[in-house]
């Protein structure tokens, strides 16, 4: 029959509880170890405490996080909020979804392959991509395109300090990320809503932009299966979708990528997806957005997100009607 | 089946009643005591919308129903469903109304204030104008205004034969209202299909009997002899 919950799992495809405790013992041990061996290089200055962290509901914390003077001020959303409504169609299509089906997601070992036109071509191990590498609070707006938003208190690095390591040669005008697409572990790739592998991309000097991060944690934790994890993109001025997860593969290439929502309904997505309150969804307006946990009255949405002063040079010149 | 009028009248209509009611209440309790999803007030303009779809759905399936079992008493409960669906979907444009539009708006003279209610009107109006799904999202439901406002027994004897013609909007209503949540959803439309199909069922059914002729599974063909 054509109509089929997608989210059914064979019981023969659950990991039996001694496995997955097994599995959470060892990634207990290596993120801490690999998140300590990360951080001792960058050193414990953790500065003022911007956070009011949550109570960690399973105690992975990332010690040493360095606060940002990139981050907002304003209140981030609850970890509930932030961990039970998410759009990761590869774990369903309902907001409530990715929070059920993700739960066994295995993210340990994860291998990221960097492609293209690089000098470093390479699967790296994502405890290498972590060795050495600072990592910073960063709490982000966050504007999907279904005009609603959320204040995230995200743990990442700039994507520049990794895009450094992979030396991008002078053909590398743009990066292609590619989501996971495993259909054993990830019920909504089962069925073609979408055409898998999820890819997003963005423009080189967008990608090296110190705004643009790759996350691992939130609120100072290990990311949440349901957020991305165990590695995904945040570019605070770009709608939600540009946000591509659970990353295994970077790929430097010469001409603009296609990603999945553009390909999926062109004249609704475009690649760029900068956050512009002028330029509506074809189906809904974008002039203002619910804030989640914000109380009744709806957001002015602005101008790239609010982080116009720090992006819209790159978009000089550019007519962002048309690049939409 | 044989139901006394008493059991229709006292048991059967009450607890169908009160089971109609049972998703707005939900939608209260839900809500009041935050079992709703980080976006409540989404929830509520997205479970209204269903509901109205779904009380259509079995407004429409009563006369099917009395045909393939023959129990012509579950025509009593059509004009109750007919008007719960109207109940939902006036609840969801209200929803949509306060929600998605008034609190969108600017106060430029406080909220309590003429130019408060002229804005929503310009806001409600443009989005009706410019937005196709919701176009025929505030079709649908307009559709179902005469049906409900004709609804009682006075019109009912009133309007004659013209009645049952003027009720048969109730299919458009149907189809529009599919439409408007096929054309909404992003990418999965497999909950649409699902609407689709089993409105199609139930208006096919009519025209498949229509076909057939009208008597209650009596051929009119004369078998050849």
């Amino acid at each position: 029959m054509v109509i089929k919950r997608a989210s059914d799992i064979a019981s023969s495809e659950i990991t039996s509880k001694a496995e997955y405790l097994n599995r959470r013992e060892f990634l207990r041990a290596a993120g801490v170890a690999g998140a300590a061996a990360a951080l001792a290089a960058g050193g414990l200055a953790t500065g003022e405490v911007s956070l009011q962290a949550q109570e960690a509901p399973h105690g992975r914390k990332f010690d040493g996080v360095k606060s940002s003077p990139l981050s907002t001020d304003a209140k981030p959303n609850s970890w509930k909020d932030i961990t039970t409504y998410n759009n990761y169609y590869e774990f369903g299509t309902n907001k409530d979804d990715p929070a059920a089906n993700a739960r066994n997601f295995k993210t340990v070992p994860w291998t990221v392959t960097v492609d293209g036109e690089c000098n470093k071509k390479a699967a790296w191990h994502l405890e290498d991509i972590l060795k050495g590498q600072t990592l910073e609070d960063r709490v982000y707006r966050h504007r999907c395109v279904e005009a609603w938003s959320m204040v995230i208190p995200w743990v990442g690095f700039p994507l520049s300090d990794f895009i450094k390591k992979c030396e991008p040669t002078s053909k590398a005008k743009f990066v292609e990320f590619t989501t996971l697409d495993d259909p054993k572990q990830m019920p909504g790739t089962r069925s073609q809503v979408l055409t898998w592998p999820y890819v997003e991309g963005l423009r080189m000097d967008e990608a090296m932009h110190p705004l643009t991060i790759l996350v691992v944690g939130l609120y100072g934790e290990v990311l949440p299966n349901q957020n991305g994890a165990p590695l995904r993109l945040a570019v605070p001025w770009k709608y939600g979708f540009k946000h591509a997860k659970s990353l295994v593969k970077i790929r430097f290439v010469e001409k603009q990528p296609m990603n999945t929502w553009q390909l999926q309904a062109s004249n609704e997505y475009g690649f760029y997806a900068n956050v512009n309150p002028s330029v509506d969804h074809p189906r809904w307006s974008q002039a203002t957005e619910r804030v989640i946990g914000g109380g009744f009255f709806r957001k002015k949405t602005q101008m790239f997100n609010g982080y116009g002063d720090q992006v819209a040079s790159l978009y000089a010149g550019m007519d962002l009607r048309k690049n939409f | 089946m044989r139901v006394s009028d008493r059991t229709l009248r006292f048991v059967l209509k009450p607890l169908v009643f009160l089971a109609a009611l049972g998703p707005a209440a939900w939608l209260v309790w839900a809500g009041l005591t935050g079992n709703l999803s980080a976006n409540p007030l989404s929830d509520i303009t997205n479970e209204t919308g269903l509901w109205t779809l779904r009380f259509l759905c079995l407004a429409l399936a009563v006369t099917p129903l009395r045909r393939l079992t023959g129990w012509n008493g579950a025509i009593k409960f059509r004009r109750m469903l007919g008007l719960f669906a109207f109940f939902y979907g006036s609840l969801h444009f209200l929803t949509y109304v306060i929600v998605d539009r008034f609190a969108g708006l600017d106060f430029p003279d406080g909220i309590v204030a003429v130019s408060t209610l002229r804005n929503l009107a310009a806001s409600v109006g443009a989005d009706v104008y410019k937005r196709p799904f919701i176009t025929i999202g505030f079709a649908a439901l307009t559709l179902m205004v005469p049906l409900a406002a004709t609804s009682t027994a006075g019109m009912i004897r009133r309007l004659g034969r013209k009645w049952q013609t003027l009720h048969r909007l109730v299919y458009a209503s149907a189809v529009l209202g599919v439409i408007h949540y096929w054309w909404l959803v992003k990418a999965d439309v497999r909950s649409p299909i699902l609407y689709a199909v089993v409105v199609s069922l139930l208006l096919g059914f009519r025209v498949w009997r229509r076909k057939k002729g009208t008597g209650v599974f009596v051929s009119r063909r004369v078998p050849a002899v």
